[in-house]
């Protein structure tokens, strides 16, 4: 293989992830996210995971890195839940 | 666990602050529980990134001979990069590095598996899969934590926990973490053949490279870094959340656009990506650190404390975090059932240079985070190289000339004079 730009998904699909189905570690009102002008989320988040449709904020906690970036940007308090996945949930890097 | 079960430390993250502090005070036979959230200590954490040894010889003389550590630095690189050409100044010392003080390349999944056992085959007992959840408190102390529906007690409960650390704030020892003071940091392990890698950097066998660059971030304020490891390289930037948020561009783009710069490229092609990570990273140095490192039955070590250092030439974190893991042992130790430890701890933090440290640093982020510093300067030092190598026949300018004109055509004089002023001061 050689080395190429490699899309978010692909990136992410080379990490291992062990997803806790029963409860998110990251919770948004979409109501604050709508009103919210700058929506840095979509911007700084590695995993880029924050998308727009149709004007609603959404978000995907399964492939998310748990970097905190978008807790410290997010400005209007969009995100009401920030906390780190329950043991051992989440991402597990195997180099790091 | 039953309620009543006591420790004399509760260790909160099996990073190498955490470790490092487990490993000493299990040594002297305390009671000790190192609490990881990961599944093995180590498969949180993600790193440039490089170790200094001298900080593993506090914890233990020639404990760094049996870690796994990547290779030995012996090629320093800064890069100053414009769009299709980059000035790399190569410092290759071939002495350093036979004995300590000496640094390595690291990966952190696996160092920091190995350091967490360690601590364990000394005593201190492992616990991981277990996020701590909040801080027991009793008239003022903090005795215990809360994990679940587990509560665990001890005479003194030391917080390494990170970056992100919210044990620091449930304590009341910081706010939370702002934009501004921190840098998003995302990046790739790329695999190669270690012959490859040795070959293009011109290494022997498990000796390394270590390189910082600035100009590869798009403009935005912050810096890409490179470093060899066995057979793969960690390649990421680094930049102010902030500012890629206005400027409305992608940290991951950043890092895919440093993929293929022609000063990167060569080095990488051929190469796998097998993982992706990314890290928030302390940026102001003691600015913000924590006004408090420590409350009665609380300790503050590593991330959490705020002990990053980024000179520009130099990013330091995992030495800090030994230390000030070492410095809490050591205060512990030496005050128990006192209530002295925190006091007690900031003087071995002085002792061992932490602070004083930390302190002499204090003004680098006026150099590092000059905005100026993303784009303006390294796209005008590269046109400077390449008017001193630019040969068309034609009848050159005065060199002194050429060069005045480059730098104005990048800065104002004014501004040169401003930046290099305040430069000095920070120095």
């Amino acid at each position: 293989m050689t080395v190429k730009k490699l899309s978010p998904e692909e990136l992410l699909g080379l990490n291992k992830f062990a997803v806790d189905e029963a409860e998110p570690h990251i919770v948004l009102d979409k109501a604050i996210c709508a009103k919210c002008a700058e929506k840095p989320c979509l911007v700084v988040c590695p995993a880029v995971l924050y998308s727009l449709k149709d004007n609603e904020m959404n978000f995907d906690y399964a492939g998310c890195l748990e970097c905190g970036t978008c807790r410290v940007v997010c400005k209007n308090k969009g995100i009401i839940k920030w906390n780190y996945p329950r043991g051992p949930f989440g991402v597990a890097f195997r180099c790091g | 666990m039953s309620d009543d079960e006591k420790f004399d430390a509760i260790i909160i993250g099996a990073g190498p602050a955490g470790a490092a502090c487990a490993y000493l005070l299990a040594k002297a036979g305390k009671s000790v529980i190192l609490i990881e959230r990961g599944s093995t200590a180590g498969e949180k954490n993600v790193t440039g990134g490089r170790l200094y040894t001298y900080a593993l010889e506090l914890v233990e003389p020639g404990l760094y001979q049996q870690a796994p550590l990547q290779r030995k630095v012996i090629r320093e690189q800064i890069v100053m990069m414009s769009q299709h050409s980059a000035m790399t100044m190569d410092y290759v010392d071939y002495d350093f590095g036979a004995e300590v003080p000496q640094s390595f390349t690291v990966l952190r999944a696996t160092f920091d598996e190995w350091f967490a056992a360690q601590a364990e085959e000394q005593g201190a007992m492992l616990a991981i899969g277990i996020l701590v959840e909040d801080l027991i408190e009793e008239r003022g102390r903090i005795i215990g934590v809360r994990a679940g529906d587990d509560e665990i007690y001890a005479n003194v409960v030391i917080a390494a926990d990170g970056v992100n650390s919210f044990i620091a704030q449930k304590a009341g020892l910081r706010g939370d973490i702002t934009a501004d003071s921190v840098g998003v940091c995302a990046k790739e392990v790329i695999e190669l053949p270690p012959e490859v890698i040795e070959a293009r950097f011109n290494l022997a066998a498990d000796e390394g490279v270590a390189r910082v660059m600035s100009g590869g971030t798009d403009g935005v304020p912050g810096g890409a870094f490179l470093y060899t490891n066995k057979d793969s390289i960690s390649l990421g930037v680094v930049v102010n959340p902030v500012e890629a948020a206005q400027q409305g561009k992608k940290v991951q783009e950043m890092l895919q656009d440093l993929k293929m710069h022609p000063v990167v490229y060569p080095f990488i092609k051929e190469g796998t990506t097998v993982e992706y990570g990314a890290h928030l990273v302390s940026e102001l140095g003691i600015n913000a650190m924590p006004k408090k490192l420590y409350r009665d039955g609380l300790l503050l070590i590593g991330d959490a404390a705020g002990f990053v250092i980024n000179t520009g030439t130099m990013v330091r974190g995992i030495d800090l975090a030994i230390v000030s893991g070492v410095a809490a042992a050591r205060a512990v130790l030496a005050n128990e059932g006192s209530t002295n430890v925190g006091t007690a701890y900031l003087k071995e933090l002085e002792d061992l240079a932490l602070l004083p440290t930390m302190r002499l640093y204090a003004k680098w982020h006026d150099i590092v985070g000059n905005p100026r510093m993303a784009a303006t300067y390294p796209n005008m030092m590269n046109e400077m190289i390449k008017n001193m190598f630019f040969v068309d026949g034609k009848l050159p300018k005065r060199i002194d000339k050429a060069m005045l004109s480059i730098v104005r055509k990048h800065v104002s004089i004014g501004q040169l004079a401003a930046d290099g002023w305040k430069g000095f001061r920070a120095i």
